[in-house]
């Protein structure tokens, strides 16, 4: 690979420079400081740490609930996406307005809000608490939050592109005798996959490291409703820093595992991009 | 397969985009149809596909009422302006599509788009995604996915409209050939009249939402049956005057016999072509004076203004050899006459 380019475009040491110096002081920096405070500790120490029972079901809580959240997102927000491109219909700005909004809004008033609606004697609570369907502090009330902070990302991503996806190429499909359905499945979806994957993983992402929206809803059991970010928090309080700084770091490593894996899905499903 | 369209009509938000249309296609042809942007020759292409449905009217395929049958079920081959390839699939993918949808077999899916492959010489491309190929290729790749299920009927839209000239030259003598080859009814919509002279042999001319003319290349070209198509197709002179007396007009130095039933002072329009203008450098026959006022040169031929004296100018042209072997030259004295035109009464 050659590392520089000797193109038209003037710039790219300088560009190349502040992008590398950039990414050191905002990303890898303080990443590598809470890898080398990791360090303090023992192998086996460490192990113990991140071993614990307590510990494993926070992360399977975490990484189990962005999950499905970011699943249900790519469902729902698909949905949401195609009715903003495809329809008009009044109020159709105010509902593409309200999309961003749990972009915006502090997590902690969404945690709190949420809270509020599914708690026993809440307008949802109420209806839903008879039925056995108990969702304030329950790893379910999990889900419901990070769904909620996650589906921005599915829609803006998907919106953009179901925009550019060229109507003829379904008319294409209608004329060469596809019906509805299986025009959605072979033609409309596989063009929306890399789209798809990308709003998929960042609402993941998002998910997993939420704290504010989830803690006011999850109860905070320990062993049932205790998310990740929320141990670090408690660890931190019990000034075992290292031992928070071994929870991040495998949740650190995790991320970037899955991260690295949806790029590459990604990357395959995009292939048709390259000319 | 044979197309009748009968008093078809469509409407978008006010505008009528084709009106009360007839037309009768026989099985096996291959026909034009071509107008300007906004003639409403697409709408009525993609009402036959049944990619838009009328407001009034009916469509028969093979003498079979098809006008509310759905696309899907008509049988016809559709190519788009812009091929519609499905991006994300190979190009074996694409034109196996059809095919795959009425779930034939592996096996005789594979030969069908290897025939179709060697069909559109892109044998060795079946791995390609459309993204890495030219235009032109592209859209061989769309025929081909078109007819792939073997339509009744191909509907072309525009089909060489975004390519660049030399490609659309090779794909008109190659939809021509593949024609002959295959004899599926085709029609084909243009706004270029060079392609639709060339290819079709026959060519409905669209106007405003309607056909203003039906008949072959020839007897378009030749017989124009209104003002429209007069300046539409091919290059043209035209000239504002009256019936002086009865069965003639008369322009600067030139005498048109015209129809004797038109009333005198009728406005008339009077078209003729550049290449209906006979001019030599020596006084011939029935000829007027004229001076060469600008040459212009166009490739195979030569085109001159010609002033005729009141302020008055014509345009003549000359194949290249003739021109060169007479050695006109800007400000000669020449003369000239018009030995066919066409009158148009002017409605007041």
């Amino acid at each position: 690979m050659k590392l520089k380019s000797t193109g038209v475009l003037p710039g790219f040491g300088l560009t190349m420079g502040f992008t590398v110096t950039y990414l050191c002081l905002i990303v890898l920096i303080p990443l590598g400081a809470l890898i080398l405070k990791a360090t303090s500790l023992s192998w086996g120490q460490f192990l113990d740490t991140v071993t614990s029972p307590r510990v494993l079901a926070s992360y399977r809580l975490s990484f189990g609930a962005a999950f499905i959240g970011a699943l249900i997102n790519s469902i729902f927000g698909f949905m949401v996406a195609w009715v903003l491109v495809r329809y008009e219909f009044p109020g159709k700005r105010l509902v593409d307005a309200m999309v961003d909004l749990p972009f915006a809004l502090p997590t902690a008033v969404a945690g709190i809000a949420l809270t509020a609606l599914y708690t026993t004697n809440g307008w949802l609570g109420r209806w839903l608490e008879p039925l056995g369907i108990h969702v304030a502090f329950t790893p379910l009330g999990v889900i419901v939050a990070v769904t909620f902070i996650g589906l921005p990302f599915v829609v803006r991503t998907l919106q953009p592109v179901l925009e550019s996806l060229d109507p003829e190429m379904e008319k294409a499909a209608v004329s060469l005798g596809a019906n509805r359905w299986y025009t959605l499945s072979r033609v409309v979806f596989p063009s929306l996959v890399p789209a798809w994957i990308t709003g998929f993983s960042l609402a993941f992402a998002r998910a997993v490291g939420e704290y504010g929206s989830v803690i006011f809803i999850s109860g905070n059991m320990p062993m049932k409703t205790e998310i990740a970010p929320l141990l670090i928090i408690t660890k931190l309080e019990q000034y075992d820093y290292a031992g928070a700084t071994a929870i991040a770091v495998v949740m650190l490593v995790v991320s970037f595992f899955l991260l690295l894996g949806v790029n590459w899905l990604q990357a395959r499903t995009g292939r048709h991009r390259a000319t | 397969m044979s197309i009748e369209v009968r008093n078809l009509s469509k409407r978008f938000n006010g505008f009528q985009a084709v009106k009360d249309t007839n037309l009768k296609l026989e099985s096996g042809s291959l026909t034009a149809l071509l107008g300007p942007s906004g003639s409403g020759k697409s709408t009525l292409l993609r009402m036959i596909a049944g990619l838009e449905v009328p407001d009034t009217g009916a469509i028969h395929l093979t003498g079979r009422e098809a006008t509310h049958v759905s696309a899907k079920e008509r049988n016809v081959g559709f190519v788009f302006q812009h091929y519609a390839l499905f991006k994300h699939m190979t190009v074996f993918e694409n034109i196996a599509f059809g095919l795959r949808v009425r779930k034939q077999k592996e096996s005789e899916i594979l030969e069908r788009v290897y025939e179709l492959l060697s069909l559109i010489q892109l044998t060795g491309y079946d791995k390609r995604f459309p993204a890495q190929l030219s235009g032109g290729q592209r859209q061989r790749v769309a025929v081909a996915r078109a007819l792939a299920p073997r339509p009744e009927v191909l509907l072309l839209d525009e089909p060489f409209g975004a390519l660049d000239a030399k490609v659309r030259e090779e794909l008109r003598e190659w939809i021509l050939k593949l024609h002959e080859e295959s004899h599926v009814t085709t029609l084909f919509v243009t706004h270029d009249q060079q392609e639709a002279l060339e290819v079709a042999s026959r060519i409905l001319i669209m106007n405003h939402g309607a056909i203003e003319q039906d008949g072959t290349p020839i007897e378009i070209f030749d017989k124009p049956a209104s003002h429209f198509i007069a300046q539409f197709v091919g290059e043209t002179n035209y000239i504002d005057t009256e019936v002086s007396e009865k069965g003639l007009a008369v322009w600067g130095p030139f005498r048109f016999p015209v129809n004797p039933t038109l009333p005198l002072k009728q406005k008339i329009r009077i078209y003729f072509r550049p290449n209906d203008v006979y001019m030599t450098a020596q006084f011939e026959t029935l000829q007027v004076r004229a001076r060469i006022a600008k040459a212009r040169f166009k490739g195979t031929i030569i085109e001159y203004k010609l002033d005729i004296g009141e302020d008055k100018h014509i345009s003549a042209q000359i194949p290249k050899g003739v021109a060169l072997a007479s050695g006109f030259k800007d400000g000669q004295e020449v003369y000239a006459a018009i030995t066919a035109f066409h009158v148009f009464p002017i409605e007041s």
